[in-house]
């Protein structure tokens, strides 16, 4: 019962209040209640966000962005410091509750207000369609909207065009000649003098410097 | 710096593009930007009384609550509330709370005032709807019972400042009993409710402010009637108006039973006509009367004399008054003299003696004063100055303060209503290229300091140069034409009647014009403008004369009111002329052909859908006739769910410019059973968007053809139940048709009913096909739907040797009016999130892939792959189709936290997302707005066609000077093992 402690702050009004204590006592597997009074009830819930501090947000600040919404934009209300939240007046039938908050990923949470039994308030997950007990809505995933920057490596730059570049340059220079080296003495001669004859220009005459042959 | 030499060889290395765009985080502020706004002021309250931090309290028209740094107009911090929970009054309490009260006088919350965390909040349920207003114990000490005092939905609350607790509650449930005022009087716990019953009865309520009990009722007839507000003059004073308008009430109601005054108007003001209005000063036993064009200041003495202190000119704002020292009363006024105002704060019982008077230069594009709050400071010298807070007739906010303006917020932008784009100047011969890239010695420290960068060897402070030299760059926000198109000006109409013309790259303003055409005048009472069209853009033999845009607004809400036309250039801003009123505007479509000056043809489509020709020019009116026959629009008429198809009958014979007029034919309608279905949205193309390709090469080397028609309405319907919000239908009552009709013909090319689904309804139309976004009762999910349309007609044109026989039928013509033979696949996939805007990218040529940008609920715009929703997706793609790129099938799209376009910024309140293409294929530039704006450029299938930003010149350069090295010590060797050679 130490839930029911938790409710106790006079944030409620009276008769949802009163309601939600019975409620308690009469059904243990629907802990949050929707208050009934004149033509709509109420739902209350709380958003529960794992403590940020690792990144370096302030919780407080995290929760003041955060956003609880009904049906797609009907009603908006926001977090009390404790997380608690409340829409008022909802009528009866199966609504949609979607928690906004930069860098948190919730699935949106499917709720029945039921007509009757007053008091008696399904909720799921959407997304997993896992049921809740109670209407404490966690977030599924943390969102981070940047990438991460790659610690340097030498890989990366061996990978980009540069890299490649100079990688092909080094196996010419020094693959190639070692290639070269392992043919025949015999056909290698023969080669050179083809090249010769045919005047193909070695690398050496292309340079103007080496003009003086 | 679109160095697209090296792009081809780039493309090779670039490793498989993931899906979507994603963002470093030290990329932020580079090719994005946003701007945080509020919307235009409603209520103030300053909280300086303490030391530390000094602040206003704001509530606007867009529903925010917000803090403001009284120093230099910063947010603190700022809460956007629902679209429905309208904020009636602000307050601040106990010194450290803000309360709001909303939603019509049903909701209170308190805001804590340092962080805008809400602490509590009170729902208060009543019975009828009436009148909200909010008492909070401000100018009383801060005590610990202090109570909060609100009215709303007919019922009176005491709620406790601390926790929100609600003490008592009494409701005034009587139907006939209107409230008008609630006082609290000081010392005293006695709350007086004074209202009206009917029209000619008036009634007070004595109530104990400890427990909400009726201590006494008292109630007085008057014969003439009461009409429109009362007004509080003091604690004991009530100002009516009676119901014919011409004599003013005044009712005292304390000191035991009421008495009731009437005094004929006319001996206040002497002759007037037309309506009159009394203004609220609260307190200082004085109010201001509007009649004549003139407002006249109206003090009330302890025995109810009314004596007129001064009479202004009506073009002035006045604040409510502000209790100084010791029972004094000032009030600030602030009138408009030529381009001046006068800001006035005068004393409420010495009027004549003025506590300060100042002039100030105001920009005359802010327009009239229409809001003034003032505050006051003790300055060093221990005398009284004060501040106002003016709120302007652009829906600027400005601080004034010993006759400066110390700081101004362009709010107005919070209320985007249309947006278009304008190409800037082109550069200009001997205007210098760029001055960072003149000094060689300075480009290279930039680019090794970069190197060092992407090699992890810079310092922090190193970083910090580097993201300054990025951020500043001036090449992004220089004022001419670039050659990649991202250069732009950013052309945006507000609701408040201004245009805006802001740069792409910074998101600085250009120029502000508040246009002369949307501004309240004798003819056009209510103006608003409606939309923005481009109007002429000048090329080829035009060059000379600058771009403008068509700005159409409309004399009132409703639809057959008279529209108004304005042209305005758009590097200046000037307003080139102005029509209107005219005919009522309810549709404008540009058509694809310009006159000899480049001015677009534009047809306005009215009320009695005739036709109107823009601009009036004989040659305009030749071309339009040569393509007279070929011209049809359709209108929706939603409430009677109808779609109606029209072409050209003749040229108008009532009409006064009757050749630019034309009156329709119809063509075809088609009818939905309203009963059962009613027309939830319906979305068109967009006129400007390329299509590269007709063909598709499907795995297999299969050919499909899109069908590929501009011509295409996308129309969503919902059964009745189905089109109201979710959480009032049921899954079997509720279904959603789709159509897809031609307009030209009114043919239904395709149906789809979804069952146990729901309104609302987001769509967007591109090629050939429709992406839609809805919701999913049986599920209780989102859903999102894609329609693909291709043409069977062409699709035996698959064969090589007929088409180099040349016997196929690509080259002939499409019409509408032949049948054609389509066939259309479909795939749905859950969704998470509601979606507020939807649209797609849009690129110059039409070759990049495209990628949907969806506005959620959270303010955030998501880029998602159109890959993604490809109804040739399955469970198992085959390996033909996995190297084309079908992804395989999952029910629900995924949520890819990178490709959030917004990365971790909130675009609050966000209404629409603007795609504009670059001159550059792979680039399409995206603006979304609601309060905030933020503007970025996307490339869907990576920038393919340039170097990005972060291209490392230096790694370049350094690779170049290594090769050249290796190039002369391989040369050296050479030499050497060729000597080598020589000699043995």
């Amino acid at each position: 019962m130490m839930e029911l402690e938790r409710w106790g702050p006079s944030k409620f009004l009276p008769t949802s209040r009163l309601l939600i204590v019975l409620a308690f006592v009469s059904c243990l597997s629907c802990v949050f209640v929707a208050g009934r009074s004149a033509d709509g009830y109420t739902i209350n819930g709380r958003v529960k966000i794992p403590s940020a501090g690792a990144k370096g947000f302030g919780l407080l600040g995290k929760i003041s962005d955060v956003k609880v919404i009904l049906n797609g934009g009907q009603k908006v209300t926001f977090l009390r410091p404790d997380g608690y939240f409340s829409f008022y007046n909802v009528p009866a039938g199966t609504h949609l509750i979607e928690v906004a908050a930069i860098g948190y990923f919730f699935s949106p949470v499917r709720v029945d207000v039921s007509a009757r039994n007053p008091g008696k308030v399904q909720a799921a997950l959407t997304e997993n369609r896992r049921g809740l007990i109670e209407l404490v809505l966690e977030p599924l995933r943390e969102e981070q909207y940047y990438e991460i920057r790659e610690p340097f490596s030498i890989m990366s730059v061996v990978k980009s065009p540069m890299g490649l570049m100079m990688g092909f340059m080094l196996i010419v220079v020094f693959l190639m000649p070692k290639l070269v080296e392992n043919m025949d003495p015999e056909e290698m001669r023969r080669a050179q003098e083809e090249m010769r004859s045919q005047g193909v220009p070695s690398l050496s005459s292309l340079l103007p410097s080496a003009a003086r042959n | 710096m679109a160095a697209r030499i090296l792009a081809v060889f780039l493309l090779l290395f670039l490793s498989a593009a993931p899906l979507g765009s994603s963002l470093y985080e030290d990329q932020v502020g580079l090719m994005d930007w946003h701007q945080k706004y509020i919307g235009k002021v409603k209520h103030a309250v300053f909280h300086t009384q303490r030391s530390g931090r000094k602040r206003v309290v704001v509530s606007t028209e867009e529903n925010v609550i917000a803090s403001l740094d009284l120093r230099h107009g910063d947010i603190f911090w700022r809460r956007v509330l629902g679209a429905n929970d309208v904020v009636d009054a602000i307050d601040v309490a106990l010194g450290k709370f803000v309360i709001t009260l909303s939603s019509d006088g049903s909701t209170i919350r308190a805001w804590n005032l340092p962080d805008g965390l809400m602490v509590w909040e009170t729902f208060i349920r009543g019975s009828k709807s009436s009148k909200s207003l909010l008492l909070s114990g401000t100018n009383s000490k801060v005590d610990k019972d202090n109570t909060i005092l609100a009215f709303g939905e007919g019922c009176l609350v005491a709620v406790s400042s601390a926790d929100g607790e609600v003490l008592w509650k009494k409701d005034f449930a009587d139907a006939s009993f209107e409230v008008q005022q609630i006082i609290q009087s000081p010392g005293r716990d006695v709350v007086y409710v004074l209202g009206f019953v009917g029209s000619s009865s008036f009634d007070a309520y004595q109530i104990n402010g400890k427990n909400g009990e009726v201590m006494h009722h008292d109630t007085a007839s008057f014969a003439g009637g009461f009409s429109g507000n009362t007004l509080l003059v003091s604690d004991d004073v009530l100002v009516a108006l009676d119901a014919a308008m011409s004599h003013l009430i005044t009712i005292s109601f304390q000191g035991g039973g009421l008495s009731i005054n009437e005094k004929p108007i006319s001996n206040l003001v002497g002759d007037f006509a037309g309506p009159v209005e009394i203004l609220a000063l609260k307190l200082g036993r004085m109010f201001a009367l509007k009649a004549n064009k003139l407002i006249t200041f109206i003090s009330i003495s302890n025995d109810g004399k009314l004596d007129v202190l001064e009479k202004i000119n009506s073009a002035a704002a006045i604040s409510d008054a502000l209790s100084v020292s010791d029972g004094r009363h000032a009030v600030g006024l602030v009138q408009q003299v030529d381009n001046k105002v006068e800001f006035t704060v005068k004393l409420g019982n010495d009027w004549n003696t003025n506590l300060l008077k100042e002039t100030i230069n105001m920009d005359h594009q802010r327009g009239f004063v229409r809001k003034v709050f003032i505050n006051n400071y003790i300055r060093t010298d221990r005398s009284h100055g004060f501040r106002a807070l003016v709120v302007m007739e652009d829906h600027s906010l400005l601080l004034v303060q010993q006759g400066e303006i110390v700081w101004g917020r362009e709010d107005g932008l919070a209320s985007i209503l249309d947006v278009t784009t304008s190409e800037l100047p082109v550069e200009k011969d001997g205007v210098s290229v760029s001055k960072v890239e003149q000094n060689l010695f300075e480009w290279l420290k930039g680019h090794i300091l970069k190197l060092k960068g992407t090699l992890m060897l810079a310092s922090p402070e190193d970083m910090v140069v580097i993201q300054g030299m990025r951020l500043k760059s001036s090449e992004k926000s220089k004022m001419t034409r670039d050659h990649n198109g991202f250069r732009k000006l950013l052309i945006v109409l507000t609701r408040g009647g201004k245009l805006f013309a802001l740069h792409t790259g910074d998101g600085r303003i250009i120029w502000s014009r508040l246009l002369e055409s949307l501004r309240k005048s004798e003819a056009c009472e209510h103006p608003t403008g409606l939309r923005i069209y481009t109007w002429q853009v000048p090329h080829h033999h035009a060059m000379d004369e600058n771009p403008s845009v068509l700005v159409v607004g409309r004399c009132q809400q409703n639809l057959d009111a008279p529209g108004i036309l304005s042209f305005v250039d758009a590097y200046t801003g000037s307003e080139i002329k102005s029509v209107g009123p005219v005919h009522s505007v309810l549709q404008v479509i540009p058509l694809p052909f310009t006159d000899s000056t480049e001015q677009r043809l534009h047809l306005l489509i009215d009320a009695k859908q005739r036709v109107h020709l823009y601009p009036r020019s004989r040659e305009a009116l030749s071309i339009f006739q040569q393509e007279r026959s070929n011209i049809y629009w359709y209108s929706v008429e939603a409430d009677k769910s109808i779609i109606r198809g029209y072409a050209i009958k003749r040229t108008c014979v009532h009409e006064d410019a009757g050749d630019y007029c034309f009156e329709p034919r119809d063509l075809w309608s088609v009818v939905f059973p309203g009963k059962s279905e009613k027309i939830v949205s319906t979305v068109t193309q967009k006129l400007n968007e390329v299509v590269h390709t007709q063909a598709k090469v499907m795995a297999e080397q299969e050919l499909m053809y899109k069908y590929i028609s501009k011509n295409l309405l996308f129309v969503a319907t919902a059964s009745p139940k189905a089109s109201h919000e979710i959480g009032s239908a049921i899954p079997d009552e509720s279904f959603l048709v789709v159509y897809l009709i031609d307009t030209i013909t009114g043919r239904i090319l395709q149906r789809m009913t979804h069952q146990g689904c729901q309104a609302p309804v987001h769509a967007v139309f591109s090629e050939n096909w429709v992406v839609y976004h809805y919701f999913n009762l049986r599920a209780h999910r989102y859903e999102m739907s894609v329609i693909e349309i291709y043409d069977q007609s062409r699709a035996d044109n698959k064969d090589v040797l007929k088409l180099v026989v040349g016997k196929h039928n690509l080259t002939s013509p499409t019409s509408s009016y032949s049948r054609p033979e389509v066939v259309a696949k479909s795939q749905s996939y859950f969704f998470t999130h509601s979606v507020k805007a939807i649209t797609v990218t849009l690129t110059a040529k039409g070759i990049t892939s495209k990628q949907l940008l969806i506005g959620t609920i959270s303010d955030q715009v998501l880029a998602l792959d159109k890959r993604y929703l490809d109804p040739r997706r399955s469970l198992n793609p085959s390996q033909a189709e996995k190297e084309e790129g079908v992804i395989p099938l999952t029910d629900s799209l995924p949520i890819i936290p990178q490709s959030y376009v917004t990365h971790a910024l909130k675009v609050e309140g966000l209404r629409g997302i603007v795609t504009v293409p670059a001159k550059l294929e792979s680039t399409t530039l995206v603006f979304s707005y609601g309060v905030d704006i933020f503007f970025t450029r996307l490339a869907p299938s990576r920038t393919y066609d340039s170097l990005t930003e972060d291209f490392s010149y230096a790694l370049l350069l350094i690779t170049i000077v290594a090769l050249i090295a290796a190039i002369f010590v391989t040369w050296v060797w050479s030499e050497r093992k060729e000597l080598q050679e020589k000699w043995r």
